[in-house]
């Protein structure tokens, strides 16, 4: 009976407390944008950057004044990665905080698991994750930043028919972005004459994979491997295939489009060659190339504020704010529907991950064009020019 | 004697429609959504309260059994048999004449044919049934650490089955499972239009689960149990067949996982691999513990208190660390619980003592 | 199988199970002095690397890896003087949940203080893609550091364990606490001394597979579980045991793969640990006696 008391009394005191935690009444003349991104657990790596990206953005736009004269109230929710939190966090954002337009998440599995709940609730969701299943077919409320993972594929197939390469390895990583990849590679294949002898996916936890580069390699015909994956452990398969003493061509992702990745593979990374957006070659492009001061501004300010270098990753979270900041400057008023629209019929919008046209059928908004084929070359990423 | 056991669980029900028609009133409805889930959570809790607190046998992979309900559900109510059928397959014939198949409307309008919910319920809760004999035979031989690294590592195996398979969808889970009709009218699903059904009947499934642990504690059973945990070897002795009730203690509990798995994954829409995780496992140990082991009250309460404030976001990145931060401060200074008297005297007396 | 892609197998096996096994041999030292499984083992593991990069960016490397391993030690004692010294005969189950607990908060101190990005220790010989030609086969120079280390480690495990008084103690609390104390030993601070102890070997060994596994906030816990699984394999306490299931594991893991999808590993290798636990509980090479007069 004691017992029962004392759960009722603690029951009742967190409810006092969350009602007492009600914000007092809302301000005026803000705009709520919520943003759901994995800062802590198994995509940190992606949700980290973005969260400061986004953080630094809005700072920065509030202090210009604002949009249209309101201040944007930014709520950022720690998914940790995981699905049921970002289904939580999706729900108390669209009816609880009434936000505009929800930022994130960072991997396609939450992405898909908040569709539904974002085109119930009639709210903008601008993703981060890269799976072409969110934006296709199309909800009238979702769009995603970055690029098509099947425009990545056909960069990096024609890549490979120039060089005469006919037989390939794939390796994946476990995470959504590497299933997406997978599928996608094992789809486009045909359509290049390119057949995939060896198909393999590791862990995103991997310690080390000399066992399956010594399985794949054991298949003389392998001609190319490539590695689509997003986790650090990708730098691990680099390295494991050149300890081996094999001198294949490594083809990569965009999911490679971080530094750190490079550094980790010191000089394994050297003559990997991926599609990536333009951010991480900002200073070879030509002065007129349309995205050179987008990316160099924000490569500095991200650079200046962290004290890290900028990743791709954190240029989805960019592009992401920017879009439904500009969609809300286009419409002239902060409505739902009338935003919405805007970002739908927003054409030539400059970002970090290529010139988005975004239309009634295509909510992702980014062509082939978008991606640049980059290698690496002492230690720097440089574009392959072949 | 009956009264008393009863008369606290009708105030709890008094108090959960109280905090309903207080949402209603002050139009925060919207907090039932997360007290929706956490009920679903709390459900597992108390099933792993009755292995740890009352038989003493730790599990480090209960979560796995929350996705094994879940997972088996959805992906039965989910993959799609129109293709078999149009192809004449004559099993699937038998299945849609029978009324076992539920026709539905896909997001964009497509027609989709799949396994009835309460079909997958049953076969969701039998293959649970299945695996925690299997799995509980050989596991509860096993004692101390040995324990729970085998049941650790019976977590991890679900965990990576359903990461590397393709059927359950990898780490993007499953999503778009359907609503789960229980009875004309009463659909468990996220819709924003069914909250407060929905809440009570996560609350009422919550409450009927107390009610049979409570029962079974009251029981011959829970005096055996008690008896294991005191000594099992004492136990033994007596002629109390101790590996038999704490096979049964442990397949109970994994039922009452599975059903929380199989609820919460139609009410949210969908599952992913982290309702696997070790963490999760790692964090249900964690709540028994909190709430005292023993004391079913006490792990409802924690189970209720934590999982509602962390589903709301209330620790921002700091989730993990403030629920590691309780878990020693608990375990260190207060090994049987907060919601015990001796907690609150303590607390009393130096308040007094000032 | 040619003979060449065999050895390739056989070395890159080697190469996973003396990572496992240097990082089971901390669990044995705690095991051994207290019956305790500390499962903040992996976070020491994951500290030492950690120390050791950041110290790394001023000072040489022999240098850095000495002060990350001081220092991890005493993190170590600090952790059993403030959690576990004065707690009175904790039970098993209690004592499982608080090591989980400082598992937790250390992974996420680490996400707080190091961020979420990857780091890692340069390779002490050679670079990223040096290799050693052994037989017709590959073999990283790391692997060949971490497998001298591993067993200088456990020579000198077993001989301060033999033949020095303080290793002598240990064992007898090991043994016996309550005979130990009755003999004057002071068994609280040997509890102290083997929590530094392994706090000290997880953070060596953190800093010699850094190269090749790379250091991440949370790479502690997935190599604490292959720790654990081959400390049980082994027979839990036994060093050199451990070093033989870790060996054993990594070979079986890594011929798995030749015949099926990597993808499935851990579950292979962690099934092989459940059958093992079934049909030998004291491990491979533990005996069932020494099993049974444990208290668990």
């Amino acid at each position: 009976m004691k017992r029962f008391f004392l759960s009722t009394v603690t029951l009742l005191a967190l409810w006092a407390m969350v009602l007492v935690g009600l914000p007092a009444a809302a301000q005026a003349k803000t705009i709520k944008v919520g943003a759901i991104l994995a800062e802590t657990g198994g995509a940190s790596f992606l949700g980290g950057p973005e969260a400061r990206t986004i953080r630094m953005l809005v700072e920065k736009i509030n202090a210009a004044g604002g949009v249209n004269g309101d201040t944007i109230e930014l709520i950022i929710k720690d998914s940790a990665s995981t699905p049921e939190k970002a289904i939580s966090f999706a729900k108390q954002l669209i009816e609880e905080e009434k936000v505009l337009a929800i930022v994130g998440p960072s991997t396609s599995g939450e992405t898909m698991s908040i569709k539904q709940i974002c085109e119930d609730g009639k709210t903008i969701l601008l993703s981060c994750a890269a799976a072409e299943v969110i934006v296709n077919p199309v909800g009238r409320y979702v769009f995603k930043t970055p690029q098509k993972d099947s425009d990545a594929v056909k960069k990096i197939y024609m890549a490979m028919q120039k060089m005469g390469v006919a037989k390939i390895a794939v390796l994946s990583d476990n995470t959504g972005f590497g299933k997406a990849g997978k599928e996608q590679l094992e789809a486009i294949a045909p359509e290049f004459a390119i057949q995939i002898v060896a198909n393999e996916v590791y862990d995103k936890g991997a310690t080390d994979l000399s066992a399956v580069v010594t399985k794949i390699r054991a298949d003389k015909n392998v001609q190319a491997v490539v590695n689509w994956s997003i986790v650090p452990a990708q730098a691990i398969v680099a390295k494991n295939i050149r300890q081996a003493g094999w001198d294949v061509p490594i083809f990569q992702s965009h999911g490679f489009g971080n530094i750190k990745y490079v550094e980790a593979a010191g000089i394994a990374a050297e003559g990997i060659i991926f599609p990536a957006g333009r951010l991480l070659v900002a200073d070879t492009l030509s002065a007129d190339h349309p995205q050179k001061s987008v990316l160099v501004q924000y490569r500095d300010e991200y650079e200046a504020k962290f004290q890290e270098p900028a990743s791709t990753f954190g240029g989805h979270g960019y592009d992401a704010i920017m879009i439904l900041v500009n969609a809300m400057k286009a419409a002239g008023s902060n409505d739902s529907e009338k935003v919405r629209d805007a970002i739908e019929n927003m054409k030539g919008f400059v970002g970090t991950g290529g010139v988005f046209n975004f239309s009634a059928t295509d909510h992702n908004g980014l062509d082939i064009d978008s991606f640049a084929m980059l290698t690496v070359k002492d230690g720097k990423f440089v574009l392959y020019n072949k | 004697m009956k009264a008393r056991k009863f008369f606290p669980i009708l105030l709890l029900l008094l108090v959960l429609i109280v905090v309903q028609q207080l949402t209603r009133l002050t139009g925060t409805a919207y907090y039932l959504t997360q007290m929706t889930m956490t009920a679903y959570y709390a459900l597992l809790v108390i099933g792993l309260c009755l292995v740890m607190g009352y038989a003493g046998q730790i599990s480090l992979g209960h979560a796995g059994f929350f996705a094994i309900g879940g997972y088996t559900s959805a992906v039965l109510t989910t993959f799609d048999l129109t293709p078999l059928l149009d192809k004449g397959n004559s099993a699937i014939g038998f299945l849609t004449t029978n009324g076992l198949l539920a026709e539905r409307q896909s997001l964009y309008g497509e027609s989709l044919l799949s396994v009835n919910p309460w079909l997958a319920c049953v076969a969701a809760l039998l293959l649970t049934i299945i695996i925690a004999f299997c799995i509980g035979i050989p596991v509860l031989k096993l004692k101390g650490h040995y324990l729970a690294m085998a049941t650790l590592g019976f977590g991890i195996i679900i965990y990576r089955v359903a990461l590397a398979t393709e059927i359950f969808g990898g780490a993007d889970g499953i999503s778009a499972v359907p609503g789960f009709p229980l009875l004309p009218g009463i659909v468990v699903s996220g819709d924003f239009s069914n909250r407060v059904q929905n809440y009570y009947i996560a609350c009422c499934l919550l409450l009927l689960g107390f009610l049979l642990l409570q029962n079974l504690i009251d029981s011959r059973v829970g005096r055996a149990l008690r008896a294991i945990h005191g000594s099992e070897e004492a136990a033994n002795a007596m002629g109390v067949n101790t590996a038999r009730y704490k096979l049964y203690t442990f397949v109970v509990s994994a039922v009452f996982a599975a059903l929380a798995g199989i609820f919460l994954t139609h009410y949210n829409g969908g599952i992913g691999p982290s309702e696997a995780g070790i963490m999760k496992s790692v964090r249900y140990v964690a709540i028994v513990a909190i709430g005292g082991m023993a004391n079913l009250w006490g792990a409802l309460t924690m189970a209720a208190v934590l999982n509602f404030l962390s589903l709301r976001g209330m620790f921002g990145s700091y989730d993990d660390a403030v629920f590691g931060v309780i878990l020693i401060i608990i375990m260190l200074f207060a090994p049987q619980g907060l919601l015990r008297r001796q907690v609150w005297q303590f607390f009393k007396k130096s308040g007094s003592d000032n | 199988m040619t003979s060449q892609l065999f050895l390739q197998y056989l070395f890159a096996g080697i190469t996973y199970g003396i990572i496992y096994a240097i990082v089971a041999i901390g669990f044995n030292i705690i095991y051994n002095t207290t019956g305790i499984i500390n499962f903040a083992q992996g976070e020491f593991v994951m500290l030492g690397g950690m120390i050791a990069i950041s110290l790394h960016a001023i000072l040489p490397l022999p240098l850095a890896i000495g002060l990350a391993v001081i220092s991890t030690m005493l993190i170590g004692a600090l952790i059993e003087i403030l959690f576990i010294r004065w707690l009175r005969s904790p039970s098993v189950l209690r004592m499982i949940i608080i090591t989980i607990g400082l598992s937790i908060l250390i992974r996420e101190a680490a996400l707080h203080i190091w961020g979420e990005n990857v780091r890692s220790l340069p390779y002490f010989n050679g670079n990223e893609i040096s290799s050693i030609q052994l037989l017709g086969a590959n073999i990283s120079p790391q692997v060949l550091w971490v497998i001298g280390i591993c067993s200088i480690m456990v020579m000198l495990l077993s001989l301060f364990f033999k033949f020095t008084s303080l290793g002598q103690e240990m064992r007898a609390c090991a043994a016996n606490r309550l005979a130990a104390t009755l003999c004057g030993i002071s068994t609280k601070n040997m509890v102290t001394f083997s929590f530094m102890l392994s706090a000290g070997i997880g953070a060596l060994a953190g800093c010699v597979v850094s190269p090749i596994t790379y250091t991440q906030y949370d790479s502690g816990t997935a190599l604490a579980i292959k720790g654990f699984t081959v400390a049980v394999l082994g027979g839990l306490g036994n060093s050199l045991a451990a070093v033989l299931a870790g060996i054993l594991l990594g070979v079986i893991e890594s011929f798995s793969i030749s015949v099926v999808p990597l993808a499935f590993q851990d579950a292979i290798s962690i099934g092989i640990l459940l059958i093992i636990l079934f049909v030998r509980p004291h491990g491979l090479f533990g005996s069932r006696e020494a099993a049974g007069l444990k208290e668990f």
